[in-house]
């Protein structure tokens, strides 16, 4: 069951620039388990989209099958969802967003849903460059039946049963990153500060925008031994730089440091602050992001932070050169060539 | 017996020699001549060098159907030689190659051979060797036209049309032509017997296949978003969708007022069009059996979650991956209970290329209406082949049927809205496009079990409340689907027979045939799925009724026994699953000797 939440709000919350307030972008209550990080992903997109002032129902959000793929229930309640099919979110959001361009997508699977079932459709929704928000609430393993491993499990993180994955694991952001694209980032459900901007900007990005959120299964997979439970993530998790969202329309204030702080400008205006910039790591360069990702693998260590911003690729609308109005708003006197047309199409076949 | 106007010609080329255009350029120059004709090719799964034959049936009396028996045939394949000469009727010719004398293992006596130096003549008269393997079939189409008495300035029309904005190509092409027409005049007794005389019996008919109708029907009835998987034999489907629509739906900024995608796979490409009418747009996919069964799990989706979707079914010979390049009506039990659990879905049957335009039109308006994925089920042989058939009509007062959907003006008017309520008391609910409305209207498609406002749930009362209001949409839809075709005004014969689809043209001569044997027969043609109430009556008023499809178990039959309170034992099956086209004559048999049997 999703339980619906209490209207009742406090008259004092705080309102956006539209009127909203946070809770207006909150949906049905959780079924998850308590403390699960899927929860603290879907509550960071309720802020997210809250400061950015989105309008709730210009987000169309999408999922697969799986505990993750549940969250789109309990979080923006004014926003039309499609919990799809098993591993086949992709697909379903390359339709929709052929359908009308002018929506903001924002899709959720998890790690069976994108790393196995779904790998087929994932890889080919980044080439294509798809422009939509894409995050995996990463457990490393299969809640909903019970723990098993998944296709992102670390090679030698040991279950809650005691087994120990023999298998390599699938790194979905180095994966991102050879198939082109254009924004890659890596965070912990634990982390919100750092989350939530990557969210706003993934959000404001035109592209394809992949997001790995490492997001422990409470219940199944936070034991000793596990490489994805919220101690191991918070001993070894490593940091890119830090980061702030500036939306278009914000005066800039902060100041920043000159060699360790860098700014990425967005398609929108709005601008991404770093600071703290890890050493050797240069967010605009495909190389140096894969290498830093790599070397992180290599020390133990869960890279997080933006991996990679590309700012100059078109999107697949783009690429199909398709009419700037959404296709779903166009009429028959714009679709229907008519019947003078059909008779010449006649004329040419007899 | 006449054989003007009457008669069979079968070309045995190799795949990939630039037949197929001067094979086509024969068949259209007796549809010029006012006869009507039907090709048929008969191609392998191979790029090139395979054996590929193409039929043409000349028919006086407008039976377009597939023929047994070859009159003439022209071999210009070394490689199908004992086949080729073993093809012809006896009495009938062989029109080959004699630059290389045929073997003594060839000749038969009871057919007239006829030689021609394709080969020696083109190597003499042109120097390229592209030009030399093409104008060796351009010659055997000009010794063709003498032999058949094809009137040459329709052939030069022709070419005219075909190279025009190349007019340096028609010289040439002619040129060959007269080749041919010169060596026949020179060395043979001509016209043949069988031969072609002016008529007026194709009117304002066009030539046209199938999978050009579907991807036409699908621009006049406004998809904009086209999902699709190369498959033969379905491929040209969204071929001339990309081809009308780059033609007719460019914008004022030189932008399309479409979007086509070549899907990963069958799985993304009904994926892709499920997401796209979710969202508001008509979209399609077109694919073939094997496409089909990777399409159920999503089929099942739609259907459940009640998202519109049109899947055009070009039908190829399965099992598996079968015989990819042959035909066959064998993917209706899969279509008709696509995916896991209770499900059902809408099958029109489209008979020729006009009843593909007009039936993809209408899909598109039925899937909106019904809230379903609403399935074409055309085949090879309507699909790839050339037909002539009735040209198509476009009503400019016609408007998109784009079903219950609430505005944002109509959400305003309601208190709550429930996604999967029955309004209006005939199963099928109302939905919201994406962003309609700001506050009103949104909700999370699934499909998982939710009430009737969308909202997850396990209850066992609300899961059937549901289902059964999908079983009464489906009765909805016998209301609203295509209405069967009568061939009588009203049944006054003890059997019946039923067909569908490509059987059409075969069925219709053979019924011809059987009342000049005395056996009188009514008959229905079956044109959508679920079947409406003129079906089981059908049944019900006679004795035996005869069900004709190309497959080996009876799968319409299967549909009939399984949805109509009908007795089984009265349908019998007349069948045709090897593949090729079916033939009046395979029906004849078939019900000649039930008949005859039963007698």
């Amino acid at each position: 069951m999703s339980y619906v939440r209490p209207k009742f709000r406090h008259p004092l919350l705080p309102t956006n620039d539209l009127g909203y307030t946070a809770s207006d972008y909150e949906g049905s209550l959780s079924t998850l388990c308590a403390g699960c990080g899927h929860d603290s992903i879907s509550a960071a997109i309720v802020q997210a989209c809250f400061e950015m002032n989105i309008e709730p129902h210009k987000v169309a959000k999408l999922s697969g099958i799986g505990c993750s793929s549940k969250t789109p229930a309990y979080f923006l309640g004014q926003s039309h969802g499609f919990n799809t099919v098993h591993g086949r979110m992709p697909s379903v959001a390359t339709g929709a967003n052929l359908a009308n361009r002018d929506l903001i997508y924002l899709g959720v699977s998890g790690d069976g849903d994108t790393a196995s079932i779904g790998m087929g459709q994932f890889v080919h929704a980044v080439r294509r460059n798809l422009n939509m928000v894409y995050i995996v609430m990463n457990n490393g393993c299969y809640g909903l039946t019970k723990g098993q491993d998944s296709a992102t499990a670390d090679r030698g993180s040991k279950s809650k049963a005691g087994s120990v994955n023999p298998f390599e694991s699938i790194d979905l952001c180095g994966l991102a990153l050879e198939l082109g694209a254009t924004f890659v980032g890596q965070s912990f459900s634990g982390d919100k500060t750092q989350l939530i901007p990557l969210i706003k900007a993934a959000m404001n990005h035109k592209g394809f925008a992949f997001l790995n959120v490492i997001s422990p299964c409470v219940t199944f997979n936070n034991n000793v031994g596990s490489t994805k439970s919220y101690d191991y993530v918070r001993q070894h998790m490593e940091a890119t730089s830090t980061m702030d969202f500036v939306p278009m329309q914000t005066e800039i204030t902060a100041t920043y440091d000159a060699g360790t702080d860098a700014a990425i400008t967005l398609h929108d205006g709005s601008l991404v602050h770093l600071h703290k910039l890890a050493e050797g790591w240069d967010p605009s360069n495909r190389m140096s992001a894969i290498q830093a990702l790599q070397t992180a693998r290599n020390d133990a260590k869960v890279l997080t932070g933006l991996i990679y911003y590309g700012a100059t690729d078109t999107e697949l609308h783009e690429v199909l050169n398709t009419s700037d109005r959404p296709l779903n708003s166009l009429k028959e006197n714009e679709l229907c060539p008519g019947k003078a047309k059909l008779e010449e199409i006649n004329k040419g076949l007899r | 017996m006449s054989m003007i106007n009457d008669f069979v010609v079968r070309f045995a080329n190799v795949n990939g020699t630039g037949s197929a255009s001067a094979n086509y350029l024969f068949a259209k120059s007796i549809f010029r001549m006012g006869i009507p004709v039907s090709p048929k090719n008969i191609f392998p799964s191979n790029i090139q060098g395979l054996p590929t034959w193409y039929e043409v049936r000349v028919s006086e009396k407008g039976y377009l159907g597939r023929r047994d028996g070859v009159d003439i045939c022209v071999s210009v394949n070394p490689q199908s030689l004992k086949q080729d000469v073993a093809c012809v009727t006896p009495g009938g010719y062989f029109v080959y190659d004699n630059t290389k004398p045929l073997a003594a293992e060839f000749i038969r006596e009871d057919i007239t051979y006829l030689g021609i130096p394709l080969m020696a003549t083109c190597n003499r008269e042109y120097t390229d060797p592209r030009q030399r393997q093409l104008f060796k079939n351009v010659m055997y189409v000009g010794a063709l036209s003498a032999l058949l008495e094809i009137e040459f300035p329709v052939l030069e029309d022709l070419l005219a049309e075909q190279f025009a904005g190349k007019e340096k190509l028609i010289a040439p092409n002619v040129k060959a032509l007269k080749l041919g027409v010169d060596f026949v005049q020179e060395n043979f007794t001509y016209p043949l017997p069988m031969r072609v005389e002016r008529r007026d019996l194709v009117g304002n008919h066009i030539l046209t296949d199938g999978n050009s109708a579907c991807g036409l029907g699908a621009v006049y009835a406004g998809a904009t978003v086209v999902a699709w998987y190369p498959i033969t034999p379905s491929t040209s489907v969204a071929e001339a969708f990309h081809d009308y629509a780059t033609d007719l739906r460019i914008d004022e900024h030189g932008k399309t007022n479409f979007a086509i995608v070549q899907a990963e796979d069958e799985l993304a490409a009904i994926g892709m069009v499920v997401g796209a009418s979710w969202n508001g747009s008509r979209s399609f996919t077109a694919t073939s059996g094997p496409g089909v069964s990777l399409m159920n799990e999503f089929l099942g989706l739609a259907y459940f979650a009640e998202v519109p979707a049109v899947l055009i079914d070009v039908q190829r010979t399965g099992p598996s991956t079968g015989m990819p390049t042959r035909t066959q009506q064998s993917d209706l039990t899969l279509a008709a209970y696509a995916s896991h659990g209770d499900t059902k879905h809408v099958m029109l049957f489209p008979s020729t290329p006009t009843e593909c335009f007009e039936m993809t039109a209408d899909s598109f308006d039925l899937a909106e209406r019904l809230q379903t994925p609403i399935m074409i089920m055309s085949d090879l042989d309507l699909g790839m082949n050339d037909h002539m058939t009735a040209p198509y009509q476009w009503d400019d007062t016609r408007t998109y049927d784009r079903g219950k959907t609430y505005s944002a003006e109509d959400l305003e008017a309601i208190t709550r809205y429930g996604r999967y309520l029955d309004v209006d008391g005939d199963g099928i609910p109302y939905r919201t496009i994406p962003g309609v409305h700001p506050q009103k209207g949104s909700y999370v498609v699934r499909g998982s079990s939710r009430d009737e406002y969308a909202v997850y749930t396990e209850d066992s009362a609300a899961y059937k409340r549901n289902m059964d209001r999908l079983a009464k949409k489906w009765e909805t839809a016998k209301t609203l689907v295509h209405a069967p075709q009568r061939y009588q005004e009203k049944n006054s014969q003890r059997n019946g027979v039923m067909f569908f689809g490509t059987t059409t043209d075969s069925a219709q001569e053979a019924l011809d045939i059987l009342k000049e044997q005395g056996y009188g027969l009514d008959a229905l043609r079956l044109r959508a799925f679920p079947f409406n109430t003129t079906v089981a009556e059908f049944i019900t008023s006679h004795d035996r009724v005869f069900v004709i499809e190309q497959n080996r178990d009876g799968q319409m039959r299967s549909l009939l026994t399984n949805e109509l309170t009908v007795d089984p034992s009265k349908l019998i099956s007349v069948l045709n699953y090897d593949g090729m086209p079916i033939t009046a004559h395979t029906i004849t048999d078939q019900i000649l000797h039930h008949m005859q049997s039963a007698q």
